[in-house]
């Protein structure tokens, strides 16, 4: 009985624990982020190909502009997993840019065309060069963002859709900063950069803000995990394999240890 | 001189120990020079442990498996990664990306990272809850701090080789602790550097003192298994083994057991490592390490978290340092502080609960280490600190000395017969 009692105790005084950690959590949030459905989260998730497509549509459009995403090469956009442009296409996407390569037999350097093998073509030479164009603010490479923030892809696409005109009272904005719901600290350098119709969607899909969003989010959360399905076929077929040998392996020890445990 | 007298003054030499083999043909031929297979018989397979070991020993076995592998996938990294503070964050990208299933390598090994803390943190429970640090183990216990010193060691460096903004903050924080030593603290400082400023000369050291001391854990590790073949094994009802009623035979039994309890962590591994793979990571490990920028929390890995928090809760900073190392040191003096000479909590009431109350009170300190440094978290953190000292060095001695242990059955053999009968509790998940 007094046993009982102290096990008792201790898991009030876990209780307690938790539900004053998560006060403490709560107040220290922000806003709640959006959480839209994404195709590639839960234990067989997959990128939407279609939606991975307009995504990079999107990434070329709005976001090159100023965003590098220099850890990703052009041949990636055809690969398996990914947007799974057709061989055609990724040459014809790379071609679209000039590459500085060299230096030639001349010891001089020059332009050619970009080739699927090129890391795609970043808006500035360098990141003091990023900076003045922006008014001293760094646009983030965007090759492992998705990953890098906390919320992953929740939180870009909170970001992104976190724009209001309406700024709170207590918060002062200063020249060329905004105010993003999501953000922390709610404000941001960015100017809002979609809005309804930004891009043409060749597919059909209607522009509208939302979409967007989602389908550039989801590009880059395939930017920044490029074998995500892999992991996940992959991890389903390991904890299955592993499952079954347990359960065999649990059965095994079972009659090994009945030789002894009949006679205790 | 007589030659008898010759006999006599000098002792006879064997330099030649060749023969004693049990074993014939090739494998006898083997042993007879090289007696490993007859030690390998005598330790793993007709070897006796305690008949009444939990899945609590497990994590011994679970350990090794550990090692061994973040050994193999540490190797397969190391064949694509640049300790450059220019290339080590795309070289990492690179693996994650190109190199084929350099992903799957990548996680494995940051995962098993978090995962060989797990085990060892449940590992050094287990003695704890058991006494297994009481005579005649005390030498294997100290062994054991060793490696897990070596074990905060290389953990740490490893974390810094991805050069991510958590790997540089955290590297800075923890070299810059070294500051902290009277007189000669900055030239330490920058000694360890080998610079004015952590940079390419740290990394570069940092990467080969991960790979050095990864080895030194195999080397002590293997210390601390012989060790364990001498004293042998505790158990859960503390009590050593008289005859062949209480033990069984290492192997099939405990190999058997001991293979379900690694295959169950080993699937708890795959699922987090394949499904969750940077749950266990920073965010900010993502953003490639800028020396102009702070991040707002500097943060270090889920299991140095409670002892951070002691350094952290405390103003000075030489006082801090001395805190934090001696949080671990402190587990040396235990066989000492705790005289009581019945090992187990099963017949410990008093000193149960506060085992118990100490787990929690790790918890609580792994929260704080997390936590922003100031106003609430601070009196919570020392309050947890001064209990974490206060577990060793009064708690200690105070319940070995006054507690009344409850009454102990005779043997092992017994000891599971009163468990049949319901007399004794013991941890029932990992019993089954």
């Amino acid at each position: 009985m007094k046993t009982f009692f102290l096990k008792v105790n201790f898991i009030c005084i876990l209780l307690i624990f938790a539900f004053i950690s998560n006060i403490f959590y709560s107040k220290e949030a922000q806003a709640e982020l959006l959480k839209p459905n994404w195709s590639f989260e839960g234990f067989f998730g997959t990128f939407d190909r279609a939606s991975l497509q307009r995504g990079f549509q999107v990434y070329k459009e709005v976001c090159a502009s100023c965003h590098s995403m220099s850890l990703v090469s052009y041949r990636n956009l055809g690969e398996k997993g990914g947007p799974e442009f057709t061989e055609e296409e990724v040459k014809a996407i790379a071609s679209q840019y000039e590459v500085t390569d060299g230096p030639n037999a001349q010891g001089e350097m020059f332009t050619r065309p970009g080739r699927p093998s090129d890391k795609f073509k970043s808006p500035y030479p360098n990141e003091n060069a990023s900076r003045s164009a922006n008014g001293g603010a760094y646009p983030p490479d965007m090759s492992v963002l998705a990953k890098a923030r906390p919320g992953g892809a929740d939180y870009i696409y909170s970001v992104l859709m976190g724009y209001e005109e309406k700024v709170p009272e207590n918060i002062k904005l200063e020249d060329g900063v905004y105010y993003n719901k999501y953000m922390s600290g709610n404000k941001i350098r960015m100017s809002k950069p979609l809005s309804d119709g930004s891009v043409e969607y060749s597919d059909g899909t209607k522009a509208s803000e939302q979409q967007m969003a989602k389908d550039v989010t989801s590009f880059m959360m395939w930017a920044a995990e490029p074998h995500l399905e892999v992991r996940k076929k992959l991890g389903f077929k390991s904890v299955l394999y592993l499952l079954i040998l347990t359960i065999l392996v649990y059965l095994i020890k079972k009659k090994i240890w009945s030789r002894i445990e009949s006679k205790v | 001189m007589s030659a008898d007298n010759l006999e006599q003054k000098y002792k006879p030499v064997h330099t030649n120990k060749t023969g004693g083999s049990p074993f014939t043909g090739i494998t006898g031929w083997i042993d007879n020079r090289l007696p490993v297979i007859r030690m390998f018989k005598h330790e793993y397979l007709d070897f006796q442990v305690p008949k009444s070991l939990s899945y609590f020993w497990s994590f011994g076995g679970i350990l090794t498996i550990c090692l061994i592998l973040l050994i193999i996938t540490g190797l397969s990294l190391g064949m694509h990664y640049k300790p450059d503070t220019k290339y080590a964050f795309d070289s990492v990208e690179k693996i994650m990306r190109d190199v084929n299933f350099g992903w799957l390598i990548r996680y494995a090994h940051v995962n098993l990272t978090s995962f060989f803390f797990i085990a060892v943190y449940l590992h050094i429970f287990r003695s704890l809850y058991y006494g297994s640090y009481k005579e005649p183990r005390q030498l294997m216990w100290l062994i054991g701090i060793v490696i897990f010193f070596l074990m905060m060691a290389t953990a740490f460096l490893g974390y810094t080789l991805p050069w991510g903004q958590m790997s540089f903050w955290g590297a800075t924080v923890i070299t810059n602790l070294f500051s902290a030593i009277p007189f000669f603290g900055e030239s330490v400082v920058t000694w360890l550097w080998g610079d004015y400023s952590v940079g390419d000369a740290a990394l570069n050291r940092f990467y080969v003192l991960h790979w050095l001391i990864a080895f030194l854990i195999v080397g002590v590790v293997v210390f601390h298994v012989i060790a364990l073949h001498i004293v042998g094994s505790n158990n859960p009802s503390g009590i050593e083994p008289k005859d062949t009623r209480d033990t069984v035979s290492f192997s099939p039994f405990t190999t058997s057991k001991d293979l379900v309890g690694m295959l169950v962590f080993l699937l708890i591994f795959v699922a987090v490592m394949m499904y969750a793979p940077n749950y266990l990571g920073h965010p900010d490990n993502y953003i490639p390490a800028n020396p102009l920028v702070t991040p707002p929390h500097i943060v270090p890995e889920w299991y140095f978290l409670p002892f951070y928090a002691i350094l952290r809760v405390i103003p000075d900073k030489l006082m801090g340092v001395i805190a934090m190392v001696g949080s671990i040191a402190v587990l040396g003096l235990l066989p000492w502080l705790d005289f009581s000479r019945v090992r187990s909590c099963v017949f410990r009431p008093i000193w149960k609960q506060c085992v118990f109350l100490f787990v929690l009170n790790f918890f609580v300190l792994m929260y704080i280490g997390a936590a922003p440094a100031d106003g609430i978290y601070v009196v919570i953190g020392r309050i947890a600190t001064a209990f974490y000292f206060a577990f060793f060095f009064i708690l200690a001695p105070l319940v070995a000395a006054t507690e009344k242990p409850l009454p102990m059955p005779e043997s092992i053999h017994e000891f599971e017969n009163w468990k049949k009968q319901g007399k004794i509790k013991t941890i029932n998940i990992f019993s089954k």
